[in-house]
C-alpha cells in the first residue's frame, strides 16, 4: 500500500512539472499549446536514448531532455510566429502526433513501438523495487520545488509582467515597446523544456517508454489539472496537478464498491464521475482552487 | 525644430487607397489637433505612423530618423506612443501594473535577470514604482491603483492612457480621440491634465470631434480630408476657411 502511494505521488509530481509547464505558456504567456505530451515524449525518449543506447550517466540524460525539449519548443514557436490562437492550437497537436508517429516508426532510434525498456533509476538496482520508490519521489520533488521557484520568480518580475501584458493584448504589448516574439519564443522554449524534464523524469521512474504512453489524453488531464487549479497561478497548477490524480486514482476504488456492473461499464463508471468531479470544481469555482492574484502596488517612500 | 516630419504617405486597403499622399510636419513642444470628417484616414495615419499597419509608399522620419517599416514596439522605443481610439489595455492586469509595463529600460524584463532578481532590476523596479505613485495621484487615480483595468470607467481609462503615456516619457505621443464617449466634466479633467504632457517635454498629436476642446487646447490644427492634408494653422484661421467647411459639410451645402 505505501508503495502504491509513493508511486501515486511520483505521477502526481510529474504531472505537476507538466502542470507549471503549461501553466507558464497557457496561463503565463496565452498561448494555447496542444503539443505538451509531444514534449513530454521528446524528452522522455532524449534521457532513456542517452543512458541506454549511449551508456552515459542519469543526470547527463536529464540535462540534454531539458535541452532537446527547450529547442524543440523553440523550432514550433518560431515556425508559428503568424499563428495566434485556435491556429496555434492545432499546430501544436500536430506535432504531438508527429512526435508519437516518428517514435513509433523510426525503429533504428526509438525501437518503435515496442519501446524503450531497462531505463535506468538512480541506485535502482542497489535500492530494490521496495525503496526505489521512497529514494525517487523525494529526487522528483527536490526537482518540483525547484522549478515551482523559477516560476514564481517569473511571476513577480517585470519580465511576468510583460508576459501578461501579452497574453492579455499583444499588440497594445508591442505598442507599449514589448518586443513581443521574443518574449513569446522564450516563454516556450522553457515550458518546453520542463515538459522534456518531465518526461525523463517518468522514463527513469516506471524504466519503460513507449510512443502510447504519450497520447494527446495527457495533454487534455494537464489542461484539465491547470484549469481546476486555477489559470495563471503556480500554486495552482500544482494543486490542479495532484488533485486530478487523486481524483484518477480514488475513482478506480469508488467504482469498485458499485455492485452489479461489468468490467467495462465500470471504466466507464469511473471516467464518468472524473469529469463530473472536475466539472463540479470549476461550476463552484469557477476561477480555480487558487486563482491568480493581482499583486498590489508596493508602498512607497512611506505614503500611501 | 520639426519632430515628426510625414512625405507622401501613401496607404491602400483593397484598393481603396486611404492615404493618398500625407505631407505633415509636428513640431516638437505643444499639442498640435489633427481634425477631418470621417472616413478621413487620421485614424489610419496613426496606424501606419506606429507601425501597426506598413505603408505602401512615403517617409516618416522622427527625431531625425526614418521610421517607416519599423515593428511597433522598435517605434515606441523610439520614443513615439500611442494610445486607441476604444481605450484598450490589459483587462486583468491592475492600474498600478499598467504604469510599470511602460516604464522603459527595465533590466527585470530579462528572463536571466527575472530569475536571478539582480540590483540594477531591483532599482529600476523602485524607481519606477515611485513614478508609477506620482503619475496615479496626478491623474487622481491612486485610490484605484490595485483595481483591474475592467473594474474602471470610460473616462478612466483614458485617464490612464495619458499615465501610460507619463511613464513611457515619449518625445512624441499620439492619441486617438481622448475625450471620445467622457462626460462633460472629466473631458475639462483630461483637457487639463494634457496640458501637463508638454511640460514634461512630451509633444502632444492628438485626434478629436470636439472643436471646443480643439479650441482650447490646440495649436496648430492640421485638418486632413480624403487621404489627405487639407489645411494647417490655429483653430480660427482653420475654422475660416471654407474647404476645411466644404469638407465637412459637402461642396454643395457650403
Amino acid at each position: 500500500m505505501l508503495n502504491y502511494l509513493l508511486f501515486i505521488a511520483t505521477i502526481g509530481s510529474i504531472y505537476g512539472l507538466l502542470a507549471l509547464s503549461l501553466n507558464l505558456i497557457w496561463g503565463g504567456t496565452g498561448m494555447v499549446n496542444l503539443g505538451l505530451a509531444g514534449f513530454f515524449a521528446v524528452g522522455a525518449y532524449a534521457s532513456a536514448l542517452t543512458t541506454t543506447t549511449g551508456h552515459m550517466p542519469i543526470l547527463a540524460g536529464w540535462v540534454l531532455a531539458l535541452i532537446v525539449g527547450g529547442a524543440a519548443g523553440l523550432v514550433v514557436v518560431l515556425s508559428t510566429t503568424r499563428l495566434r490562437e485556435d491556429y496555434l492550437a492545432i499546430v501544436t497537436l500536430g506535432f504531438a502526433e508527429v512526435v508519437r508517429l516518428v517514435a513509433s516508426n523510426e525503429i533504428w532510434l526509438t525501437r518503435g513501438t515496442d519501446g524503450i525498456s531497462g531505463i535506468p533509476g538512480p541506485w535502482r538496482v542497489a535500492l530494490g523495487r521496495e525503496y526505489f520508490n521512497a529514494v525517487y519521489l523525494p529526487i522528483l520533488l527536490v526537482v518540483l520545488l525547484l522549478v515551482y521557484w523559477l516560476m514564481r520568480r517569473i511571476d513577480g518580475s517585470p519580465y511576468g509582467r510583460a508576459l501578461r501584458a501579452i497574453r492579455e493584448d499583444a499588440q497594445v504589448a508591442q505598442v507599449a515597446g514589448k518586443p513581443v516574439l521574443r518574449f513569446k519564443a522564450q516563454a516556450f522554449a522553457l515550458s518546453a523544456a520542463i515538459a522534456g524534464l518531465a518526461g525523463a523524469l517518468y522514463g527513469h521512474f516506471t524504466s519503460y517508454i513507449a510512443p502510447d504512453l504519450f497520447l494527446p489524453l495527457i495533454t487534455v488531464y494537464i489542461f484539465l489539472a491547470v484549469a481546476s487549479g486555477g489559470v495563471g497561478s503556480p500554486a495552482g497548477a500544482l494543486v490542479g496537478a495532484y488533485l486530478l490524480i487523486a481524483l484518477l486514482e480514488s475513482a478506480r476504488f469508488f467504482v469498485e464498491l458499485i455492485p452489479a456492473v461489468t468490467a467495462v461499464q465500470r471504466a466507464a463508471l469511473k471516467e464518468l464521475l472524473i469529469a463530473v468531479a472536475l466539472i463540479l470544481v470549476l461550476r463552484l469555482m469557477p476561477k480555480g482552487l487558487l486563482p491568480e492574484r493581482i499583486p498590489r502596488a508596493p508602498l512607497v517612500g512611506g505614503k500611501p | 525644430m520639426s519632430l515628426l516630419q510625414i512625405a507622401n504617405l501613401r496607404r491602400a486597403f483593397y484598393g481603396l487607397e486611404v492615404l493618398r499622399g500625407v505631407d505633415m510636419t509636428v513640431q516638437a513642444g505643444g499639442i498640435t489637433g489633427l481634425i477631418g470628417p470621417n472616413g478621413a484616414g487620421k485614424t489610419t495615419l496613426f496606424n501606419v505612423v506606429s507601425g501597426l499597419v506598413p505603408p505602401d509608399a512615403g517617409s516618416i522620419r522622427f527625431d531625425g530618423r526614418e521610421i517607416s517599416g519599423l515593428a511597433p514596439d522598435a517605434v515606441s522605443r523610439a520614443g513615439l506612443v500611442r494610445t486607441f481610439q476604444v481605450a484598450r489595455g490589459f483587462p486583468k492586469l491592475s492600474v498600478f501594473q499598467h504604469l510599470m509595463l511602460y516604464g522603459r529600460d527595465q533590466p527585470g524584463e530579462t528572463l536571466w535577470q527575472a530569475i536571478v532578481g539582480t540590483r540594477a532590476a531591483r532599482q529600476r523596479e523602485a524607481e519606477l514604482a515611485e513614478r508609477a505613485w506620482e503619475t496615479a495621484r496626478f491623474l487622481r487615480l491612486d485610490e484605484l491603483i490595485d483595481n483591474p483595468a475592467t473594474a474602471l470607467s470610460g473616462g478612466q481609462k483614458k485617464l490612464l492612457e495619458i499615465g501610460r503615456a507619463l511613464m513611457a516619457a515619449p518625445r512624441l505621443v499620439l492619441l486617438d480621440e481622448p475625450t471620445a464617449g467622457v462626460n462633460p466634466t472629466l473631458q475639462n479633467e483630461i483637457g487639463e491634465r494634457l496640458l501637463e504632457l508638454p511640460k514634461r517635454g512630451i509633444t502632444v498629436l492628438l485626434i478629436e470631434h470636439d472643436m471646443g476642446f480643439i479650441a482650447q487646447l490646440c495649436n496648430p490644427v492640421i485638418v486632413m480630408a480624403e487621404g489627405q492634408v487639407l489645411t494647417e494653422g490655429t483653430f480660427d484661421s482653420v475654422r475660416a476657411d471654407h474647404r476645411v467647411r466644404e469638407a465637412y459639410l459637402g461642396r454643395r451645402a457650403a
